[in-house]
């Protein structure tokens, strides 16, 4: 019980020092990750958009669902207040998706709902996938020019 | 006390002499005579050298990006610029200009009071322009939606503010030569066109000497963000290794090779490259890649 109280105490001590990347490692972790996978699910589309492999409607159709499972994640929890780029290191998220939340959430909404149409889309042919895949991209470019700091 | 009144009258002289000739010069009126634009071409160019990314109101976005009622905010090492208004309201945007006042702003970067221009506003780029070009330019922009908000002043401390010493800053910076020998392949002329009379690249991709003149021999190698954080990348062979194909597919989608998604100012770009016909997206990605490649 003292062993509890005095880790308790000893940790409320620490708690200043340790305000940094590590008290947000999960939500960091899980925030790029999901962009991760919704990114390798874009290359494929991508790729066969490009002409760099071959239309394949199941690989399609595949990589499209898996944006628009991505997409639908709730977001809840992954985004606590002081997990931005003035706060913290690791992160290019910027103030801005706290202080004008509703932008953010209404981003987000528009990346769903192309994520969506993109996952009807993907399996009826290459020239139906494009212009949803075009549309994703400019979801992804909105939120990523409002709210995300340059690279490096 | 002759000689004093001598000297001085020598030195009012040499500041007078001094002070007409640093005043910016239109383009004769004979350079646009019998000029006509045509605003469906101009629409293309309009998008080409990306007037609305800066002249549109902070956050704009859809239809509202057409509305050229400026003030977003530019910072730099000599103060912060404030875009004005370009819409074609005749008392606070440019809707009173004739096509002279129009083309001496883009090709020499002067004022129609005479004034010079700070070169935030890309005239360095834009004096490449063809007249035609400018022409239908105008055109175009005369029928977007005018504004009535007034242009605010830039924020730019002494001695920058002084509009007079930018005479001098022109005779260093600002020449219509090319940059890039583009010999004569008609999609390398091309690109050439779209990325050094229209798209300003350089602006921000080509670091700048102490006195903010464009360094050419270090072209498109990259430059810190005049806005603070991060560095504007080196899209030279030197360090861009991506296909033509991958540069082109980027400009109309904003997704890189690896597909993460253009962020910063470079997304108001893409927004604008987006717009432009497959084979001019395709002639960038060729002079890009024409480019000498520099580390």
């Amino acid at each position: 019980m003292i062993s509890v109280r005095l880790a308790a105490v000893t940790a409320l001590a620490l708690a200043p020092a340790l305000v940094s990347a590590q008290d947000y490692k999960f939500q960091l972790t899980a925030r790029q990750g999901q962009m991760a996978i919704a990114g390798i699910g874009a290359s494929v589309l991508g790729d066969m958009a490009k002409g760099k492999i071959a239309y394949d409607a199941a690989a399609a159709e595949a990589a499209a669902h898996n944006i628009a499972a991505i997409a639908s994640l709730n977001q809840d929890g992954l985004w606590p207040e002081g997990s931005d780029d003035m706060s913290i290191d690791g992160t290019r998220a910027q103030p801005t998706i706290w202080e004008n939340n509703a932008d953010f959430m209404s981003k987000w909404e528009s990346f769903q709902t192309a994520a969506l149409s993109l996952s009807d889309a993907a399996g009826s042919g290459v020239e139906a996938m494009q212009p949803a895949l075009n549309t994703l991209g400019q979801a992804c470019v909105a939120c990523h020019k409002a709210h995300r700091a340059p690279e490096n | 006390m002759q000689r004093l009144f001598i000297v001085s009258a020598i030195v009012a002289g040499l500041f007078g002499a001094g002070w007409v000739l640093s005043a910016g010069r239109p383009l004769p009126a004979a350079a646009v005579a019998g000029l006509s634009g045509d605003p469906a071409a101009g629409e293309a160019v309009f998008h080409a050298a990306g007037c609305a990314s800066c002249h549109m109101a902070p956050e704009a976005e859809g239809p509202a990006r057409r509305v050229l009622s400026g003030g977003q905010r530019f910072p730099s090492p000599f103060g912060t610029f404030v875009a004005p208004n370009i819409s074609p309201d005749p008392d606070q945007g440019i809707g009173g200009w004739d096509l002279r006042a129009f083309a001496s702003a883009l090709k020499r970067g002067v004022r129609p009071d005479g004034a010079h221009y700070f070169p935030a506003f890309p005239y360095t780029t834009y004096t490449r322009m063809t007249l035609q070009d400018v022409a239908d330019l105008k055109a175009f922009m005369d029928l977007l939606p005018p504004d009535a908000t007034p242009s605010q002043p830039h924020e730019v401390a002494f001695p920058f503010n002084i509009r007079r010493s930018l005479f001098g800053w022109k005779l260093l910076f600002l020449d219509a030569d090319w940059v890039l020998d583009a010999g004569t392949n008609p999609s390398l002329q091309r690109g050439r066109y779209l990325v050094e009379a229209m798209g300003h690249c350089a602006e921000c991709h080509t670091s700048r000497n102490i006195l903010g003149g464009i360094d050419k021999a270090r072209w498109m190698a990259g430059a810190p963000n005049p806005a603070g954080k991060g560095r504007i990348p080196n899209i030279t062979p030197g360090a861009l290794d991506w296909s033509e194909a991958d540069i082109a597919y980027y400009l109309e989608t904003g997704f890189t090779p690896d597909f993460d998604s253009v962020g910063g100012h470079m997304a108001f770009v893409v927004e604008n490259t987006a717009l432009l016909a497959p084979e001019d997206r395709a002639a960038i990605a060729a002079y890009l890649k024409a480019l000498p490649p520099l580390k």
